[in-house]
């Protein structure tokens, strides 16, 4: 078979992905409007506002660019090395995307803060010692999130060329420089444009790190103006300009970013670790142990800290510790199930246009990483605006909670699924379609075993993001009932640092099992 | 029963034009060069490339607009033809009900259908556990169920072993003469095209030359042909008689 095969899409998968395409459309751009159209007055740009969005777009930047730019010998040092404990750090990788942002943001302070180790040690030898709050501090955080995550997308380019490849370049004796430019810029030509992208929009969206690590008003980024704007002011009309400032600077990079990125092409050889013949050299070898072994301890370190800080603390956390963990579960399982409803359907939508007309495909897709962009808050808040006629906000709170952060997730999920399901539909949908397989029998025979890896990774991402959410949580959150997050957050402002350290531990315990218990799910039964 | 009048598809650039009729029971191999239009020739009469002018009848009925599971035909793909996560039992079943609710004698009949393709008892092996000959011999299984006259095959013996393909081939040409099936294969091979016997069409450049006999398309092969086929190959092939 073709590519150009056509099975026909059933009526379910335009109504469902029509449906998901609507409620995100609504939620995004719909949301700036109707935060917008409801503000009373038009709300002005002030000088605040403007040194926010050169903030954001700055510190976005530099975090983003960072991240890339260490990413790239880290990634290049662990591709091409082989040694014990290699799959554990790498999956470790994986780990500060899905660890709740507070929890990190406590192990970066216990590191790089006024009384952390490295302070200490500076003092110890007599060096001055350094203050990491405002744009440093909000640059080690962001650094930390997203160099791990850069990495890992930079690792994936290079487990996508091919073996034969590099073992045709150990036969000419190319090495060094010449295999760089030969057979690694290519791929990070086309892999490190996304990266920088992804990197500098998640950072531009950023709003617990700059409430936290940033220095007030000189280090405010755009996401937190929009929540000082309605948790303070309850000035809708500024909170809507700006999300739609912040909107704007982040499609205006992703567009840009569209455009410079080549799809890195898929050769075959795709698969296990190829194995290399270059970098045999001792410096080359020292060079990589010495990226490696500062690449862990800068990401290894804060998670120590968080583990050792926490431990004490366990016993001290207080009753409502456990009640606000179980809404916290609510809100994770919640959005977990929205999120992978949500991108299955536009996944379904996606394939089934492309089929049609290739360029609707893509448009609908670019559509769902929209929320990328998106300010949670104003999502909220159009939510709670739209909602607040019909049903009571407080025992709304945490199905908008959950609903918001299943948006969140959304691009995650569907970067996740639609590969895969597009790969199915392409093998498996004319076999589907020439046994007159409806939608439901497609569904439960076809695209749920098929995808039942995917669909386990995706849920427990968008599990543990929604898990550790201190986002749309703190506007929203009933007074008296916290999540977890809040919660931490409370007893860190509290200055109760010892029952913060023990919920810390805790909420980072729950985020991993959640995501470790979808994933194991997804496993089990691996397809053939 | 297969009838294309003035039959045209389009995928991209590749125009395919195709006027012949085909009588109940017939075989017919399509040969030519690969992107010459063989599977685009079968995917139009299957359903999964679509008419862009002139008409297709199946069974004397219009069926150029109708859903591939609609059309009285079952095709065998060069490969993912099985479900890999199914097992062949369920594969088969498949071709009963597509929701795979099946009852105790649905089973049996599945079991049934897995003995008369070869393969009593093997209805629990996974995919991954049959070889590639014992896959497409669940596939026919399945077309055997689904029961419709017509059944297409595109190349779905390439990628088995000389012994293995001739074996199959004596499989379908049972098939074809048990139930009167009307068959369409296309092949690379001219041998396996000789061994199939009934008529063979030539496929190149998206055009499709009249069924005739295969000996006396082969023997005395049209330019286009002889040119693909090379003086020597023709010299060997002409001793081939057909299966059966």
């Amino acid at each position: 078979m073709n590519g150009a095969a056509r099975p026909p899409a059933g009526l379910l998968v335009w109504l469902a992905g029509g449906a998901a395409l609507a409620l995100v459309l609504a939620l995004t751009l719909g949301a700036v409007a109707l935060v917008a159209l409801r503000a009373e007055g038009a709300g002005a740009l002030t000088t605040p506002d403007l040194r926010a969005l050169r903030f954001t777009a700055w510190q976005a930047f530099l975090s983003a660019a960072l991240s890339v730019l260490l990413a790239i010998p880290l990634a290049r040092a662990l591709a091409r090395r082989r040694f014990p404990g290699r799959g554990l750090l790498v999956s470790l990788l994986g780990a500060p995307f899905l660890l709740p942002v507070i929890v990190a943001i406590l192990g970066v302070i216990a590191i790089w803060g006024r009384s952390g180790w490295v302070n200490d040690g500076l003092g110890a030898i007599g060096a001055p010692r350094i203050d990491v709050y405002g744009l440093p501090g909000v640059l080690l955080a962001h650094v930390f999130f997203n160099l791990p995550l850069a990495t890992r997308l930079i690792l994936q380019g290079y487990a996508e060329i091919p073996a034969e490849r590099w073992r045709l370049a150990a036969q000419l004796g190319i090495e060094g420089r010449a295999l760089f430019r030969l057979l690694e810029a290519p791929m990070l030509r086309a892999v490190a444009p996304g990266a920088f992208a992804l990197v500098f929009l998640i950072c531009a969206t950023s709003f617990a790190v700059a409430l936290a690590l940033g220095g007030g008003p000189r280090a405010t980024t755009l996401e937190l103006a929009i929540y000082q704007a309605m948790r303070f002011d309850f000035d809708l009309g500024r909170a809507a300009l700006l999300a739609a400032l912040q909107f704007a600077l982040c499609l205006g990079l992703a567009l840009l970013a569209a455009g410079l990125s080549a799809p890195a092409a898929l050769g075959p050889g795709f698969g296990a670790a190829p194995e290399r013949w270059d970098g045999r050299g001792g410096l080359a070898r020292a060079a990589d142990a010495a990226l490696i072994a500062l690449g862990a301890l800068f990401l290894l370190s804060p998670l120590l800290a968080a583990l050792l800080h926490g431990i004490p603390g366990l016993g001290a956390m207080g009753a409502g510790v456990w009640p606000a963990a179980g809404r916290s579960l609510i809100v994770a399982l919640a959005a977990a199930a929205l999120s992978l409803a949500l991108a299955g359907a536009l996944a379904g939508l996606i394939v089934a246009l492309e089929a049609r007309w290739a360029p609707a495909g893509r448009l609908t897709e670019a559509l769902g990483l929209l929320t990328l962009a998106v300010s949670p808050f104003v999502a909220g808040v159009a939510l709670f605006l739209a909602l607040r006629p019909l049903i009571s906000p407080v025992s709304a709170a945490l199905p908008l909670i959950a609903l918001v952060n299943a948006l969140m997730a959304l691009p995650y999920a569907l970067r996740l699924l639609l590969p895969p399901l597009r790969e199915a539909a392409r093998d498996y949908g004319p076999l589907a379609a020439s046994l007159g397989m409806g939608a439901g029998a497609r569904l439960r025979l076809v695209w749920l075993p098929r995808l039942r890896r995917p669909l386990g990774f995706a849920g427990g991402v968008a599990a543990a993001l929604a898990m550790g959410d201190l986002g749309v949580v703190a506007l929203f959150s009933a007074p008296g009932a916290p999540t977890l997050p809040l919660y931490v957050y409370g007893l860190v402002s509290a200055h109760r640092l010892e029952a913060a350290g023990g919920a810390a531990l805790l909420l980072a315990g729950l985020s991993f099992s959640l995501f470790a218990a979808f994933d194991a799910w997804g496993r089990a039964r691996d397809p053939a | 029963m297969i009838r294309l009048e003035g039959a045209e598809a389009r995928r991209g650039a590749f125009w395919l034009r195709a006027d012949f009729a085909l009588a109940r029971g017939a075989h017919l191999s399509l040969i030519g060069p690969s992107g010459g239009g063989k599977s685009t020739l079968l995917n139009l009469i299957a359903g999964f490339v679509s008419l862009s002018a002139g008409r297709l009848l199946l069974d004397g009925r219009e069926m150029g607009r109708a859903a591939p599971a609609e059309r009285p035909v079952t095709m065998l793909f060069q490969e993912h033809n099985l479900f890999p996560h199914l097992d062949a039992a369920a594969n088969v079943g498949l071709g009963i009900d597509p929701g795979l609710r099946l009852s105790p004698s649905d089973r049996a009949r599945v079991a049934a259908a897995l003995a008369e393709v070869g393969l009593e008892g093997l209805g629990a092996r996974m995919p991954a556990d049959l070889s590639g000959g014992q896959r497409q011999r669940v596939a026919l299984a399945r077309a055997l169920l689904r029961d419709r006259p017509i059944l297409l095959l595109d190349e779905p013996f390439a990628a088995l072993g000389p012994a293995m393909r001739a074996e199959m081939l004596g499989l379908v040409a049972a098939l074809r003469e048990g139930r009167g099936m009307t068959v369409v294969m296309s092949t690379h091979d001219p041998d396996e095209a000789r061994r199939a016997g009934g008529l063979a069409s030539f496929v190149a450049e998206g055009e499709v030359s009249a069924p005739a006999p295969v000996s006396a398309v082969l023997d005395a092969p049209p330019p286009a042909l002889a040119a693909y086929l090379g003086a020597q190959e023709i010299a060997r092939s002409a001793a081939i008689r057909p299966a059966t």
